[in-house]
């Protein structure tokens, strides 16, 4: 019975490690799919942790806070899109002014509410099923956020790949030329494409503020959002493989709290690298394959298009 | 569209330099309503920023100390990004050089020594430029982005400085706080304006502005840099070295970065603790864009973000605003000045309603 406890309890902590990163990633990887890189993910994911926050302790109502942070990080998109989709600014540039300003904006908002006490999320339990050992509380016990995640990976995995919206934001990504020249909205896509990429990370920040650890912090997703960025190219652009990376990523960050429960001695900041260093090395692993990611990266992703030329 | 834009073909000189003046302008109107909308007299905002850090010796003083540290790091980034290169690991690099800089000055003790200071300067450029080298490598051998291997250098950075301060190099006399011991005089950055905290940093920045300024503009090198930026395939037909200019450009960038933190260390702030930089790393990549990717902009760049520390700080004292406030004006402004540089490249038409089948 102690051990189920114990892989229960690891399997939890793994699952709301790494729901954060497969929320913001999957939002990301469509809007980069349809050639817009925002590297502002870090910037939306905060902003959304402390609206989420604030209106969720404002009214008590979570699902309120959960949509407020939705929106939030949707609005922070919006100006990277007025920006870099009608204003043609270079797209590497405006996404980190985007997380300087949402790291700015974020601490700004949240400086009153720091050290506030929130009730965590709900755990929703399926009546008969969440009882069950070790399977009942993961598969049939987590909040409603991690079930959404999945839902949103399956969701744009039949988007991009089967629906005919899918087809074009794809068109959009690998050739914006030939897509406008047959008629569709490039711009049009890419705004849609970047604002629900904004949504994804501000819902990914409101995990972290209303789950992960419920309560509001400066800075509190310390790289989140980056990692999410580097798991994008990890999964070469495939939801699939999102998940994979996004579950790997929850493990590293969940081992490096077991490390010292092992009683190995390694010093706790180096512990905490790992993360980092994990990110570097899978993104090294796949990127040293030139081909495949020419293959898989979306053709235009980066570049400013302008129908007038 | 009631707009279109139009190509230019060639970028204009002229805009290039009004967009940064524009894009402060707003931003300053900005904060001041940002000012009203807390409830602070708007007048404030305006005066905190601008009026108050530069209307005084000293506050002229502090402006060079925050700006020396900017401006070192922003002409290695401007070379950089030139050559399409993105160093976001200032802030790592930063961080790499004071611990190798600072770990000499720390060796060193109390002993007297000419040799000290200019070892410790060479080992904050070394320890700079080898943090910089991960990333060229990753980028050259394995085709990483080093946008994100820079920057999640930065978190190990952050993480290596703060084992060392509460663990090893932990001074055994200071209450428990995570901090080194102070420098030894030998091991100090020497005063250059006596009653100010003017130290040899700031003679560097302007070393480094010129030198970058002659790179820049009056070498081979700068020339390839910026082809390779403008035009990569230009650059291979000409047979320039993509990769040596990758490395190049990261080295530069990471040594200059590593040079700003034994600055900081071994000068303001005297010795090694977890906070060595209030995210310079990251401030230098709005002044190097502020200064047009120019040595010499940068400069001026420096001191006009110089000016939002400053101002943040003052905020903070004497209204009460949380410190977080310069990111959001250091955010807004980055924003103006993208928005702003439409009119570098691009002259904006408008489109009047023609009837279907007129021609448009």
């Amino acid at each position: 019975m102690n051990e189920f406890a114990l892989i229960t309890s690891v399997a939890l902590s793994v699952i709301s490690a790494s729901t954060p990163l497969l929320l913001a990633a999957t939002g990301e990887l469509v809007t980069e799919k349809s050639g817009v890189l925002n590297l502002g993910v870090e910037g939306m994911m905060l902003v959304g942790a402390i609206v989420g926050f604030a209106v969720t302790l404002g009214t008590g109502s979570a699902v309120l806070g959960v949509c407020a942070a939705a929106l939030a990080g949707a609005a922070m998109a919006l100006v990277f899109a007025v920006l870099t989709l009608t204003l043609l600014a270079n797209q590497v540039a405006t996404g980190l002014a985007l997380t300087i300003f949402g790291i700015g904006l974020s601490a700004l908002i949240g400086s009153g509410y720091v050290g506030q006490p929130l009730q965590p999320l709900p755990k929703l339990a399926v009546p008969g099923l969440s009882t069950l050992p070790v399977v009942g509380p993961i598969l049939f016990g987590q909040d409603a956020l991690v079930y959404l995640s999945f839902a949103a990976l399956i969701a744009v995995s039949w988007f991009l790949r089967r629906s005919h919206a899918g087809l074009i934001l794809r068109a959009v990504g690998d050739s914006h030329d030939a897509a406008h020249a047959i008629g569709y909205g490039v711009i049009k896509v890419r705004y849609l494409a970047t604002l629900f990429g904004g949504a994804m990370c501000g819902i990914a920040g409101a995990y972290f503020s209303l789950a992960y650890t419920p309560m509001w912090a400066e800075n509190m997703t310390s790289g989140r959002g980056w990692i999410a960025l580097a798991l994008v190219v990890f999964a070469t652009w495939r939801p699939a493989r999102l998940l994979l990376g996004a579950y790997l990523f929850g493990g590293i960050t969940i081992l490096q709290l077991h490390i010292q429960g092992f009683g190995i001695p390694v010093p706790s900041q180096f512990v905490s690298m790992l993360p980092y260093l994990a990110t570097i090395v899978v993104l090294v692993a796949i990127s040293s394959d030139r081909t495949r990611v020419r293959l898989n990266t979306p053709a235009c992703l980066g570049r400013a298009f302008n129908a007038a030329g | 569209m009631p707009f279109r834009l139009e190509a230019r073909g060639q970028n204009s000189v002229l805009w290039s330099w009004l967009s940064p003046v524009i894009a402060i302008l707003a931003t300053l109107i900005v904060s001041t309503a940002l000012f009203a909308a807390m409830g602070k007299p708007a007048g404030d905002a305006l005066y905190t920023f601008v009026v108050a850090p530069a209307s005084s010796l000293n506050g002229l003083a502090e402006l060079g100390v925050k700006a020396a540290p900017l401006v070192l790091i922003g002409v290695g980034l401007a070379i950089g990004f030139r050559a399409n290169v993105w160093n976001i690991g200032a802030e790592g690099q930063l961080i790499l050089g004071a611990i190798v800089g600072g770990g000499i000055g720390l060796a060193a003790g109390d002993r007297e020594g000419f040799w000290i200071l200019p070892a410790m300067i060479l080992g904050g450029a070394v320890g700079g430029a080898l943090w910089a080298a991960i990333p060229a490598l990753l980028k050259t051998h394995f085709n990483a982005s080093e946008i994100l291997t820079s920057l999640m250098l930065n978190y190990v950075a952050q993480l290596l400085l703060i084992y060392l301060v509460v663990g090893p190099w932990k001074d055994p006399e200071g209450y428990g706080f995570p901090q080194t011991r102070l420098f030894g005089d030998a091991a100090t950055m020497p005063i250059l304006i006596s009653g100010t905290r003017v130290h040899l940093g700031v003679l560097a920045a302007l070393i480094a502005v010129a030198l970058g300024w002659l790179l820049h503009a009056k070498t081979l090198l700068g020339f390839q840099l910026r082809v390779l930026g403008q035009a990569p395939r230009a650059a291979a037909y000409a047979g320039f070295s993509g990769a040596g200019l990758t490395w190049f450009a990261l080295l530069l960038g990471g040594a200059l970065a590593g040079l700003a933190g034994i600055f900081e260390a071994a000068g303001p702030i005297g010795q090694l603790t977890p906070s060595i930089s209030p995210g310079y790393g990251f401030t230098a990549i709005i002044v190097a864009f502020l200064g047009r990717l120019n040595p010499v902009g940068v400069l001026l760049g420096g001191i006009v973000l110089a000016l939002s520390y400053l101002g943040g700080e003052q905020a903070q004292i004497a209204l009460g605003l949380p410190k977080a406030i310069t990111g959001i004006y250091q955010g807004v402004l980055l924003f103006f000045l993208l928005a702003a540089d439409l009119l570098v490249g691009y002259r904006i038409r408008l489109v009047k309603r023609v009837p279907a089948g007129g021609a448009a």
